[in-house]
């Protein structure tokens, strides 16, 4: 099959649903890029990570706004705009920037259908670029989704590859709720299978990415694929596992979580986010409530360090968890 | 061009019912049965009605935390409001809202907002949603002098003017932020020259003359239906009553109302002026007052006796699916 990027697999969709769907419009930072300047290109950026190109010539600057530098009134007018009918598709640039914005995040878009008593729906996608492995810094390079999991009101979506994501920004942009959409900047690169035209992936259904017998492997994110290559060097050992891949995480398909757990008995929890009122420490404390009688061993958390994300190359690698660390981890569980 | 007699009238009766809700909320809430923050409108009436008139249904306005007023010029039922600031089941909002949160999208009502500075950007989104659309449509954004300090509003108006959004902002300078004098917070104390550095026009009004408001919006109006992007309306005026009930208002100079009951009462203003020019006669006033008292009367009656919501509406409307 075609394999494509992540990065061109969201752009797929996002050309897809402006086409089929007049209502959908994009805005943000350097969406298209080159408004005023002197070189009177436009489309000049696509976004910072190339995400949005192309789509300014296809549909106009009535439907791709570049804004200013004013995330409130990116994500504000995102609100207002849904709320008159319209179904926008704004860019956070970096998720760290829910920062700036977070008033209408939280208060506002999250909280429209239950303070107008269920008259009204917000169907806004927030798409921002998530994690670490770049060396951004502290600000350009956090793990933000527990911070909006935790919200009632809005869901909160963070694919792991190029064929969910496509799948996943269709249905959050169809979807009548807000939606929180985390791209890991450091898989836009990362090309998969991705077939053409339409296909959804629904809320609140996580993927079995792989089965096996000794414990069960829930990763966020790009740390997905840093736990395949864990379970690759542990096949050799006859260690295998089941893989969950949340996909969304609120919904969340708990669910499939306990469902594997009967079988296996042990539990692993990989994210690069830090450890406290993290949604590694959220699906714990669910397990440990609701599937307690399936364990064998205590769950273990594999997770970034309570740090700032750090700068320097050899801080932040041994900042995210790394395949090695999920590796051994997994060893020393199932071997308990 | 002078607003034909109906006209006039139907702005006296949305001023009206305005004044009469807030002063009737005045009393009921020292009985305790409502719950919760509220925040008054009256003195304030001519601005609401004197923007919301040019508007319909189809245009969109974004109003505060003291809201009540613009909710009622916008067009939301009174009963519906009544009934949700006294927090029934059967309130524009299910209860669910309260008096910050009242909102009705049939009418072009984005919502009341408990968040200073948090309705502007959404109003300049709706205004967004019009010019995609090419509907000729409008929205509004009501704040306070206490909004124009907000950073979300400056990044609203800038990002109005680069898009050329058909979006106006109206700032009710009532004098107090909260329970602080503007002429201590608001830095320069001409919110009208904050717009104009922002490359919009900006005109002050007096928003104690229905008639100075109305024509001001007029004007913002046709350049937002024009192409001509946004503008921003300064109005000066009062509140008569406290920053919420129960406030002591121990800010204000004690016989501050009083006097401005006197001198700055928009409904009196308005009575005097049509009066004076033969434009209504004072029985058809009469008669507005008489119904409207009624209707008020009759919400309060209404919001009195209706259910509370149930234990199960706790858990609904939070998603649309989930």
């Amino acid at each position: 099959m075609r394999q494509l990027s992540m990065r061109d697999a969201i752009n797929e969709a996002l050309h897809l649903e402006m086409a089929r769907d007049p209502r959908v419009i994009v805005l943000g930072e350097d969406v298209s890029g080159g408004a005023g300047g002197t070189s009177g290109q436009r489309d000049a950026a696509g976004g910072v990570f190339g995400v949005t190109k192309g789509l300014l010539p296809k549909f106009g600057e009535d439907r791709v706004i570049d804004t200013p530098i004013s995330e409130s009134a990116i994500i504000g007018a995102a609100n207002g705009a849904a709320l008159a009918g319209m179904r926008p598709v704004a860019e956070l640039m970096f998720a760290d920037f829910l920062g700036v914005c977070f008033d209408q995040v939280f208060n506002q878009a999250a909280k429209f259908r239950y303070m107008f008593g269920g008259k009204t729906a917000c169907p806004i996608v927030i798409r921002t670029a998530t994690g670490a492995g770049m060396n951004m810094g502290a600000q350009h390079s956090q793990s933000m989704y527990a911070l909006v999991t935790a919200v009632p009101g809005l869901k909160v979506v963070v694919p792991s590859n190029a064929y969910d994501a496509k799948g996943l920004m269709l249905t959050a942009i169809r979807d009548d709720d807000p939606v929180v959409f985390f791209e890991h900047k450091a898989i836009y690169p990362r090309k998969g299978a991705v077939p053409e035209g339409d296909y959804t992936i629904p809320f609140g259904e996580a993927a079995l990415v792989r089965e096996g017998e000794h414990v069960t492997v829930v990763a966020i994110g790009r740390m997905v694929s840093f736990a395949e290559k864990a379970l690759d060097a542990l096949a050799a050992e006859g260690i295998t596992a089941d893989l969950i891949d949340p996909r969304t995480l609120s919904p969340l398909d708990d669910e499939t979580i306990y469902e594997s757990l009967e079988n296996t008995g042990r539990l692993v929890i990989v994210d690069e986010s830090p450890p406290r009122c993290s949604v590694a420490s959220d699906i714990a404390a669910l397990v440990a409530s609701n599937a307690f009688h399936a364990l064998k061993a205590p769950i273990v958390q594999i997770t970034a360090p309570h740090t700032p994300v750090p700068f320097a190359r050899e801080l932040e690698r041994a900042y995210v968890p790394s395949p090695q660390s999920i590796e051994a981890a997994i060893r020393r569980l199932v071997k308990q | 061009m002078p607003l034909p007699p109906d006209r006039l009238l139907r702005a006296y009766r949305q001023m009206k019912t305005i004044r009469e809700f807030e002063e009737r909320l005045h009393v009921e809430i020292q009985t305790g049965e409502i719950p919760g923050f509220t925040h008054l409108y009256s003195g304030q009436e001519a601005v609401a009605v004197g923007i919301c008139e040019h508007l319909d249904d189809a245009d969109w306005i974004a109003s505060t935390h003291r809201g009540h007023g613009h909710c009622i010029a916008k067009g939301c039922d009174v009963t519906g409001m009544m009934l949700e600031i006294y927090g029934r089941r059967d309130g524009l909002c299910k209860g669910k809202g309260g008096s910050m949160h009242i909102a009705d999208m049939s009418k072009g009502m984005l919502g009341a907002n408990a968040i200073v500075g948090g309705g502007p950007p959404i109003a300049v989104g709706a205004a967004i949603a019009c010019k995609a659309r090419r509907d000729g449509k409008v929205a509004v954004a009501f704040g306070g002098d206490g909004s124009c300090n907000q950073g979300t509003v400056f990044e609203a108006m800038n990002l109005a003017v680069v898009l050329k959004a058909p979006a106006i902002f109206v700032f009710e300078d009532n004098g107090y932020s909260e329970h602080t004098g503007a002429d201590y917070a608001v830095g320069s104390r001409d919110i009208a020259g904050r717009a104009r550095g922002f490359g919009m026009p900006a005109e002050t009004c007096d928003g104690s003359d229905f008639f100075a408001v109305h024509a001001a919006m007029g004007r913002a109006l046709e350049r937002a239906r024009n192409g001509g992007g946004p503008s921003t309306i300064e109005a000066k005026t009062t509140r008569f009553f406290g920053h919420f009930e129960g406030d002591p208002m121990l800010y204000r100079a004690k016989d501050e109302v009083a006097r401005h009951r006197e001198t700055m009462d928009c409904l009196r203003i308005f009575r005097a002026r049509v009066s004076e020019r033969s434009l209504l006669d004072s029985a058809a006033l009469d008669a507005v007052d008489a119904e409207v008292m009624a209707l008020i009367d009759r919400s309060v009656a209404a919001a009195r006796s209706a259910a509370p919501p149930t234990a199960a509406d706790l858990l609904t409307d939070v998603y649309v699916s989930y």
